[in-house]
């Protein structure tokens, strides 16, 4: 600005204290709107809560769909003939014949008859131990293993089986496989709700604590509006610092969730329930990769959301200050 | 006080302001503003000034948009205001400069960014106006205090900083309210100076201010604000 000086900088009083004189504040400019009175750590930690919760609820639908899935394929690939009881010779005859039937079948890959011993472990958890099963008219069950190579006509087995062994059944887990995808659906359905209101219970927070930001920075506003910036510039200035803090509270709650998932993980290792015949805590609440991977584009989510409601809550607020 | 002619008929074509008929109303109250009709040409100086709560600070109001008319009209730069939309009237707003009678320095700035400010909000590079802001705060007198928080400053620092936070911008109109209503008449005739020196380097200066002295120091058109009406007198 080439201007003819009117010399105004005769003797003012210049007795600044030294602290009040920021270092290099022409290198790096000062953030238009004070990082002081944007609803900081509190807001972070409401934000953290809420991706904790979501990562939980998000790597607990994961872990349950992945379980049910295995639990469905390992019930799939079995599937068994039941022969009702009865005089023990003609069973006996009635076993064989199914178990060359099923080995005849294309399909069926490996064709195995419970032995009493065997028959009476499957009854313990009902019946206790010590049990004669020679007076009772317990049936004899020939398991089938499919092979996963070929396709076997079960349908056609079923019939064959019925037509020349009356008082044989044939059973293809149907229901529980049908019991299981219902639950890890009514889980996955459970686990979308929460997600929904954890996201409405963020998006209501940064709402508020926007309008709160925008309100202590009033005169801000004002003067930014006076000196020709657009709404859309003053709008960023507050985005860029709830940006921040929604990526540090994504960040804190994505983290404390995996790291409980990773501990839970690590409890068999520590010799906590270690069985998988019986896992008695929850050592199968393992998110897996792809539940990682959708905790850390939730942490993303939260930081875009964040950011995209406080510019949009701003712009609101902007219509009401001109 | 020089001319003393009262008059209604100041509008000419061309000008930057012009007001026609303005009336404005707060709400279902009274009007504070009524039939207020003039214009303000490029390259002219006058001063605002009326009792306290004649209408003053409205009218200032309705120059820097921050207020839209209840009837009239208003043209700002050959736009008529009530057709503006938030964008348009950003842009208008940095044709023009404002210094507020508190000043509304950002405390948590120093002097220097509080100054850069307007050249900020435009989305220029710190390097490309360093060297222009520091030559303006040399000016006006603040070459030394550029790093410094306004908090600490003296009123007429504060004043000169305002100041030159509207000029950085190089407005084609300055509105100044009550610009020496904090200072010293000492100070108040030197800020008075540097108005006038803007004045002859081409800006449109209104400064508001109800000291008859500090008008007496400059022949100057006069907006005599009383009642809600203005009368000019050339």
């Amino acid at each position: 600005m080439s201007m003819n000086s009117p010399q105004l900088a005769e003797k003012e009083a210049k007795t600044a204290p030294a602290p009040a004189r920021r270092k290099a504040s022409r290198k790096a400019q000062g953030s238009i709107v004070p990082r002081a009175t944007v609803a900081g750590r509190a807001l972070v930690a409401v934000v953290a809560i809420m991706t904790f919760l979501a990562s939980l609820t998000l790597g607990t639908v994961m872990a349950v769909r992945a379980t049910a899935e295995t639990w469905r394929s390992d019930v799939a690939r079995e599937v068994t003939i039941q022969i009702r009881a009865g005089d023990p010779a003609a069973v006996d005859a009635q076993v064989k014949a199914a178990t060359e039937i099923a080995q005849r079948t294309p399909g069926i890959g490996e064709v195995h008859v419970l032995s009493q011993d065997e028959t009476g472990r499957l009854l313990e958890p009902w019946l206790g131990t010590g049990l004669d099963f020679s007076d009772l008219p317990v049936p004899r069950i020939i398991v089938l293993r499919l092979d996963p190579s070929q396709t076997a006509d079960l349908a056609r087995l079923r019939r064959t089986l019925t037509d020349k062994i009356p008082t044989a059944s044939l059973d293809d887990h149907r229901s529980w496989s049908r019991r299981l995808g219902s639950m890890a659906e009514g889980v996955m359905a459970t686990g979308i709700g929460l997600l929904v209101l954890v996201a409405i219970a963020t998006v209501l927070s940064v709402v508020f604590a926007t309008r709160a930001a925008v309100a202590t920075n009033r005169t801000i506003v004002e003067v930014l509006h006076f000196v020709g910036a657009r709404d859309g510039f003053i709008a960023a200035q507050f985005q860029r610092h709830f940006l921040k803090i929604g990526t540090q509270g994504g960040l804190l709650g994505g983290l404390c969730a995996s790291a409980v998932f990773l501990a839970i993980a690590s409890l068999p290792r520590l010799g906590f329930g270690g069985d998988p015949e019986n896992p008695s805590i929850l050592t199968w609440l393992y998110p897996g990769l792809l539940g990682f991977a959708g905790i850390a584009v939730l942490v993303l989510l939260v930081a875009g959301v964040t950011a995209l409601t406080s510019r949009m809550t701003v712009y609101r607020t902007l219509r009401t200050i001109q | 006080m020089v001319g003393g002619r009262k008059t209604s008929d100041s509008l000419k074509v061309g000008a930057l302001v012009r007001f026609e008929n303005v009336g404005l109303r707060y709400g279902m109250g009274p009007e504070v503003l009524k039939d207020v009709t003039f214009g303000i040409e490029p390259n002219s100086f006058q001063f605002l000034t009326g009792p306290s709560g004649a209408g003053k600070t409205t009218l200032m109001r309705l120059l820097f948009l921050s207020l839209k008319p209840t009837r009239g009209l208003i043209t700002l730069f050959g736009r008529d205001v009530s057709s503006l939309d938030p964008d348009e009237v950003a842009v208008l707003r940095r044709r023009i400069g404002i210094v507020f009678q508190d000043f509304r320095l950002l405390d948590h700035l120093t002097t220097y960014e509080n100054v850069a400010l307007p050249l900020r909000v435009l989305g220029k590079e710190e390097t490309s106006y360093r060297a222009e802001v520091t030559e303006l705060m040399h000016w006006v007198g603040l070459g030394d205090r550029m790093n410094v928080l306004p908090p600490v400053l003296s009123g007429g620092e504060k004043q000169r900083a305002a100041i030159a936070r509207a000029l950085i911008g190089r407005p084609e109109f300055l509105l100044a309210d009550e610009p020496t209503g904090n200072v010293d008449p000492t100070l108040a005739r030197r800020l008075l100076r540097l108005f006038v020196e803007l004045n002859k380097s081409g800006t449109s200066v209104l400064l508001a201010t109800h000291d008859i002295a500090l008008m007496d120091q400059f022949d100057a058109r006069r907006l005599v604000i009383a009642d809600g009406r203005l009368y000019v007198y050339e």
